[in-house]
């Protein structure tokens, strides 16, 4: 505690009267630093989950095996697009640079569970002859997808049991029912679910018109592209938008179509909006705490203030015990606030396979953000040092 | 060489319009270097308005106040801010910090002129005067009234200031531990030069007083010289 108290003292080039402040109130310390510990998790929490679902946005893209994305033009997202006219693939695939072409139909079934539950499923249709996704699991198996009703499930579907994997794996077709109809399960492959649904399903593109039998083999929800090795992408989407450019699809490199979607999906739908309110109301939790514990020293110290007063010391310096008391709030809550956060990513990706990983820039991010909103409350907090008035002393 | 507190028709009134109060009316004062002056006088007589004025805690409203120099008629925060540095106040109630111990609290009367190097040896040096060099690392809840009465007492004293304006600095001690702290007073008043203004009922202290001056109703009515 004494070095602690001497290093600050020769970094503040004055006795750290706010440390000592602090440290002499334990009980009141130990609770602010579980308040703002409590708000760090709050945003950690909130952020986490937005980067999860700004993570898992992506995912589907990046197993699709594919430089290029054909879409509606009404599309923000993989699953919310019109279907387009098959032939803008046949036009596409004749445009200069483009090594490939591929249709890829997409819909969503629900699947019952034995214990009476539904998981959400979203089932891509591809051409079993085409390699529309990365996935070696998927290559290797293309032939068992050529055959009637069979689908691979991706492995990390939510709220499966993994010896249900395994079983398939080794060899045990599964059977499901989507849309009433009779569906064997031959295989699997990894790819990770998302917010939208709990998992994948790949079917051919002729299964899919079965299961889906209101959709028409002429109108399938994407087209996915290869480009020519050597061959710019974005210059060669450019080209491709130019040339199908009758309004009803439109042409992103599979960044832009990334960008798109999670543009779309944290900006527009709810699950975004609820996760940037709620970083929101975290700090403001954590303004709100910390300004109540500095309101409350301060209060507690006037007559002491006012001696200061009297003795000479300016505005500035009493700013520097609160402001001071604001930041080692906000570096010590914040040691907790990250640990116990760690833990709760931990135990939820575990439980819900979402992408939830701390990444340092985060944690950088909430200790600057920490830091500033102990220094907003700190600067309010200040307000009632005008209640000192040296002039009551005598 | 100008004496450190020159005072002429000072007002001084709290209020305004009905409920408006006059305190203090055309006072006249001066005080030389080195001088220890008791002042005394009934409760609302205006002693502690005088020296909340003359320490620069509040601002002149009339008349003019010269302290160290420096007309307090019109000065601003700052350069009442730059006064007040060069005096010590001695209050009824200690008002130590109690996060810092008693050298912590003593070196505040020295920080303020920021940190200099021995802070902390000439804190320790002025408690040992005050008989409390083994209190050092004490914090004032683990210190007697009259300790920290005496920590508070360091506290204004150890930056070695001109003026030291004192308001009952013996009403919080025993006679034995006031003694030793106007004693202190006296012969910091006689080896360094320091004026002293001392608001006191304590009669023990008249014997030690230069000039004892008696106020009644916002008026300087008595100046006499004991000896």
């Amino acid at each position: 505690m004494r070095a602690v108290t001497a290093l600050l003292a020769r970094l503040l080039g004055r006795q750290p009267i706010g440390w000592l402040q602090l440290t002499h109130h334990r009980a009141r310390l130990a609770t602010a630093l579980a308040g703002v510990a409590f708000a760090n998790l709050l945003v950690f929490m909130q952020l986490g989950f937005f980067g999860a679902l700004v993570a898992s946005i992506a995912i589907p893209y990046d197993g699709m095996n594919s430089d290029i994305l054909v879409q509606s033009s009404d599309a923000n997202t993989l699953q919310d697009g019109s279907p387009i006219p098959r032939n803008r693939m046949l036009q596409a695939a004749a445009v200069p640079g483009v090594a490939s072409a591929t249709a890829v139909y997409c819909g969503r079934i629900e699947w019952k569970q034995p214990d009476g539950t539904v998981r959400n499923v979203d089932v891509l249709g591809i051409d079993p002859l085409a390699h529309a996704l990365r996935s070696p699991e998927v290559a290797r198996q293309l032939p068992d997808l050529a055959l009637a009703d069979i689908a691979l499930i991706d492995r990390r579907t939510r709220n499966v049991p993994l010896a249900l994997f395994d079983e398939i794996d080794a060899g045990h077709a599964y059977r499901i029912e989507a849309n009433n109809r009779g569906i064997t399960i031959a295989g699997t492959f990894i790819l990770g679910g998302g917010f939208g649904a709990d998992g994948y399903i790949v079917v051919s593109d002729q299964t899919f018109l079965r299961i889906f039998r209101n959709r028409s083999a002429g109108a399938p929800n994407y087209v996915l592209l290869r480009a020519l090795p050597g061959e710019a992408v974005p210059a060669l989407a450019a080209r491709l938008n130019a040339r199908l450019a009758s309004g009803d699809v439109v042409v992103r490199t599979m960044a832009e179509a990334v960008a798109k979607d999670q543009e779309f999906q944290t900006t527009q739908k709810p699950a975004g909006i609820i996760f940037g309110f709620g970083t929101f109301i975290g700090a403001l939790v954590g303004i709100v705490i910390v300004y109540q514990i500095l309101a409350t020293d301060v209060a507690d110290h006037l007559k002491e203030y006012a001696t200061f007063k009297a003795i000479g010391y300016r505005q500035r310096f009493f700013l520097g015990i609160v402001l001071e008391e604001a930041v080692i709030l906000g570096v010590l809550g914040f040691v907790p606030g990250l640990l116990f956060s760690l833990g709760l990513y931990a135990v939820i990706a575990a439980a819900t396979g979402l992408p939830l990983s701390m990444t340092m820039a985060r944690a950088l991010a909430v200790l600057a953000g920490t830091i500033v909103m102990s220094v907003i409350s700190g600067l309010i907090a200040t307000r009632r040092l005008a209640q000192a008035d040296p002039a009551e002393l005598f | 060489m100008t004496d450190p507190i020159a005072v002429r028709g000072l007002d001084h009134g709290y209020g305004q319009g009905e409920t408006a109060l006059q305190v203090l009316f055309g006072v006249d004062l001066r005080i030389g270097a080195g001088q220890f002056v008791v002042l005394m006088g009934a409760s609302g007589s205006g002693k502690t308005t005088l020296l909340s004025l003359l320490g620069c805690l509040r601002e002149v409203q009339a008349g003019s106040a010269l302290v160290l120099g420096q007309e307090l008629h019109g000065a601003d925060e700052a350069a009442r801010i730059a006064i007040r540095r060069r005096v010590g106040f001695i209050f009824q109630a200690h008002n130590l910090h109690d996060s810092l111990t008693a050298g912590q609290n003593v070196r505040m009367g020295l920080d303020v002129h920021g940190l200099l190097p021995g802070a902390d040896a000439a804190a320790a040096r002025m408690l040992d005067l005050l008989g409390l060099r083994d209190r050092i690392d004490y914090r004032p809840a683990n210190l007697s009234g009259g300790q920290k009465q005496r920590v508070a007492i360091a506290r204004a004293l150890v930056g070695n200031p001109e003026i030291v304006f004192a308001d009952e600095p013996t009403a919080a001690l025993d006679r034995e531990n006031g003694l030793l702290v106007v004693e202190l007073l006296r012969r910091l008043a006689r080896q360094r030069g320091t004026t002293t203004l001392m608001v006191t009922h304590d009669p023990r202290i008249l014997d030690y007083a230069d000039r004892i001056l008696t106020m009644s109703d916002g008026r300087i009515v008595q100046d006499t010289s004991p000896k």
